[in-house]
């Protein structure tokens, strides 16, 4: 986050209060693909990879984006590990975060490159599979306070299935992770097999942002800087929202849980009150809908925290959330990654102890059946 | 939460209504050869974009539709329908018919002088309440500069008009000779809600619903601000004014802060914007009231237009002849006096220039 260093209100510092703190997007990363995910894959699959490349869905051989990060890794300049990449060493984790912050539940969510999304339908579920199996043994394995996602290979439900039945009742397993760039709004017919399974699994959907299905980030082509796709994330998070409300995907699956992660929360008021009205005027289109959008919204969505909009007058935040929900705020830091959030400085507002708790715990104890 | 505007205010100011071409024959007088013949060969039927379908609420009012179906092709019925139920003393008329899609930069060209010609023939020349914004094919941005340098000797013509969804990002530096040409006339760019079709219209893919496709316009306007600040646009053209068209405003406010947020943390990757993206949408950036997209009651709309921080920001519309509101409620109730004015009259007076000039 920004720090308004000239204008900071009083702030609880977790470090004082010792309030537990449930931290809903971290960012491990293997070390290599050698030492972390061949142990995982079949020989033809270590072949391929290194006689093919791994198919993503941009245009580098390295999987790097044609808008340049900002940052090496897009990580914090303190993140780097000695001699290893930020999200690889597990003991320096606990240490610069974990442990200073009094996380006590984490959960994982790799990314880049855990095979979701790539071009290559096979290879895509192949290296999943292999991400999933490094999380449990890598990971959650060695350190209790961590949960691993299902990462699924989203172009492809049948594939997804098959993951998440395998997943199902293993509990180093707290979510189904899909990115949000998906070639085809998520709420369509095609990926309500991966919806079915996990409510089947009885794990919540997360949608974390970025990911490449093919297209633009506008609808009016493909923009110029990085600071614009790190923005459009939100306006993606909007629309596949908009899709999943209105085909049907929640009146379907009323006890499916969906956590939008990493594309902010401000919008969502604006995004309910615009689909209600034009739903409500439209309606006969979606006959299947027998509810109010926001109403399968408020019911059945969440969103994490992490970028957390700033409004110029703080204040104004607290409308959002009211209107938003208490109860569906999940804190995240975005642990390595530069615009990480730290918890004691997250929401400097004046809240009550009981929304603090919540907020840094209480909603994600709930949603993810914490003891 | 919506009231029906009981006394008209002196001046009020209607900045986005929707006279339609009935259909491609009532443009045939506008155009020049090889088009009318094309027209015929080629056995081209109608521009009607999917945006609007014919018969989906959105489209028209019921008590606005023809006996044919279709809404405001008739300046009479527009007259009575558009004009005298609030008081309105000057409308602006965005045409949108769908030249937009159109591929052939050639052919976008030719039809959207005549979508133009029409437009000045049938409708300013016969009302004097009407203005009009000029539509710009922007296939090519230099058709659409000659449009502009065409029309701006027109005082009647107040604005410049494109799509909120294009071939490319607005911000783009390709773009920029339409903003040079927009400022040397002293006409603001108008960007509707709308799309070419080019390119899918969410950012994961094609949607299914047209209530979907109209939801997602907001997407489309977010975006499109955040490459017009990103790109460097007002940094460049800092008397540029730009006005989003039947945007919606609810999400402004939210849409700034993260962009504001990102700003302050990736600026030195556009080093050229000097000035926060609060600060540049509080000076050059202006919004359509309708549609209102916000729950009635409760007082949520009021402040999520405090949030907005700024009462210059709200030009009154009714979107005629889009299902927006019943009756004659175009603006919402429960906002201060002040504010009310601002948005019925003032605003759009400081934001379009020309309308102060006594007779075009």
């Amino acid at each position: 986050m920004t720090v308004d260093v000239l204008n900071r209100g009083p702030v609880a510092s977790v470090g004082v209060t010792k309030l537990m703190i449930a931290d809903c997007d971290i960012h491990p990363v293997i070390r290599s693909l050698q030492e972390s995910i061949y142990p995982y894959l079949s020989l033809r699959w270590r072949r391929h990879l290194e006689t093919y490349g791994m198919s993503q869905r941009v245009a580098y051989q390295n999987g790097a984006p044609p808008y340049p990060k900002a940052f090496p890794n897009a990580a914090r300049r303190d993140a780097w590990p000695p001699g290893g990449n930020p999200g690889t060493d597990l003991d320096f984790m606990r240490l610069q975060h974990l442990d200073a912050n009094n996380v006590t539940f984490a959960m994982c969510n790799p990314l880049m490159p855990s095979g979701q999304g790539f071009a290559n339908a096979q290879l895509s579920a192949a290296l999943c599979h292999a991400t999933n199996e490094w999380q449990k043994h890598a990971l959650v394995a060695e350190d209790r306070r961590l949960r691993a996602s299902v990462v699924v290979p989203y172009e492809d439900a049948v594939a997804c299935v098959q993951e998440i039945d395998l997943r199902a009742g293993d509990t180093d397993f707290a979510q189904v992770l899909l990115l949000s760039r998906t070639a085809e709004p998520l709420g369509q017919r095609r990926y309500w097999p991966i919806f079915e399974a996990a409510v089947r699994a009885g794990l919540p959907v997360a949608i974390h942002a970025f990911g490449y299905g093919g297209g633009p980030i506008t609808s009016g082509g493909w923009p110029s800087y990085y600071i614009e796709e790190m923005t459009g994330h939100a306006q993606n998070a909007q629309a596949l929202l908009a899709s999943l409300v209105l085909e049907g995907v929640f009146e379907r699956f009323p006890t499916l849980r969906v956590i939008i992660v990493e594309a902010g929360f401000a919008w969502l008021p604006a995004l309910c009150g615009r689909l209600d009205k034009h739903w409500l005027r439209m309606r006969d289109e979606t006959p299947e809908l027998h509810r109010l959008p926001s109403e399968y919204i408020r019911q059945q969505v969440w969103l994490t925290t992490q970028p957390m909009e700033e409004p110029e007058t703080r204040e104004h935040l607290l409308d959002i959330i009211a209107w938003i929900g208490w109860d569906r705020l999940l804190f995240a830091s975005d642990y390595p990654h530069w615009d990480y959030d730290d918890p004691a400085q997250a929401l400097p507002l004046r809240l009550t102890e009981e929304q603090r708790r919540q907020f840094f715990y209480g909603n994600a104890q709930a949603l993810y059946r914490l003891d | 939460m919506i009231a029906p505007m009981t006394t008209a205010t002196p001046g009020l100011i209607d900045c986005d209504i929707h006279p339609a071409v009935a259909g491609l024959p009532t443009l045939l007088p506008y155009l020049p050869e090889p088009w009318r013949e094309q027209i015929v060969q080629r056995g081209m039927q109608d521009l009607e974009t999917i945006a609007y379908p014919a018969n989906a609420p959105i489209t028209s009012r019921p008590d606005w539709r023809a006996a044919d179906g279709k809404a405001a092709t008739d300046l009479q019925r527009l007259r009575v329908q558009a004009l005298d139920p609030f008081g309105t003393s000057i409308a602006i008329c965005n045409c949108l018919y769908g030249i937009q899609p159109l591929f052939s930069e050639d052919m976008a060209a030719a039809f959207a002088r005549a979508v133009n010609q029409w437009m000045a023939c049938e409708w300013l020349d016969r009302e004097p309440r009407l203005r009009a914004s000029i539509v710009l094919p922007m296939q090519s941005v230099e058709r659409a500069v000659d449009e502009i340098t065409h029309w701006a000797p027109d005082r009647r013509f107040v604005q410049a008009m494109v799509l909120a969804s294009g071939d490319a990002p607005l911000g783009k530096r390709q773009y920029w000779p339409v903003y040079a040409a927009a400022v040397r006339h002293d006409l603001p760019i108008g960007i509707h809600a709308g799309s070419a079709y080019h390119n899918p219209n969410t950012a994961a893919g094609w949607g299914s619903t047209v209530t979907e496709d109209y939801v997602g316009q907001a997407q489309a306007f977010q975006s499109q601000l955040t490459s017009l600040i990103c790109e460097g646009v007002f940094s460049k053209f800092p008397s540029l004014k730009v006005v989003l068209l039947e945007s919606g405003f609810t999400w402004l406010a939210p849409h700034i802060w993260r962009l504001t947020k990102y700003w302050r943390g990736l600026r030195p990757e556009i080093p050229w914007v000097d000035r926060s993206p609060a600060e540049i949408v509080r000076s050059n950036v202006r919004l359509t009231l309708q549609p209102v997209d916000a729950p009635p009651g409760q007082g949520q709309l009021q402040r999520m237009i405090d949030h907005m921080g700024s009462d210059r920001l709200l030009l009154f519309s009714t979107d005629y002849p889009h299902w927006q509101f019943d009756g004659s409620a175009a603006m919402p109730d429960g906002l201060p006096p002040e504010l009310t004015r601002r948005i019925l009259v003032d605003n759009a007076r400081e934001t379009y220039t020309r309308l102060k000039e006594a007779k075009p």
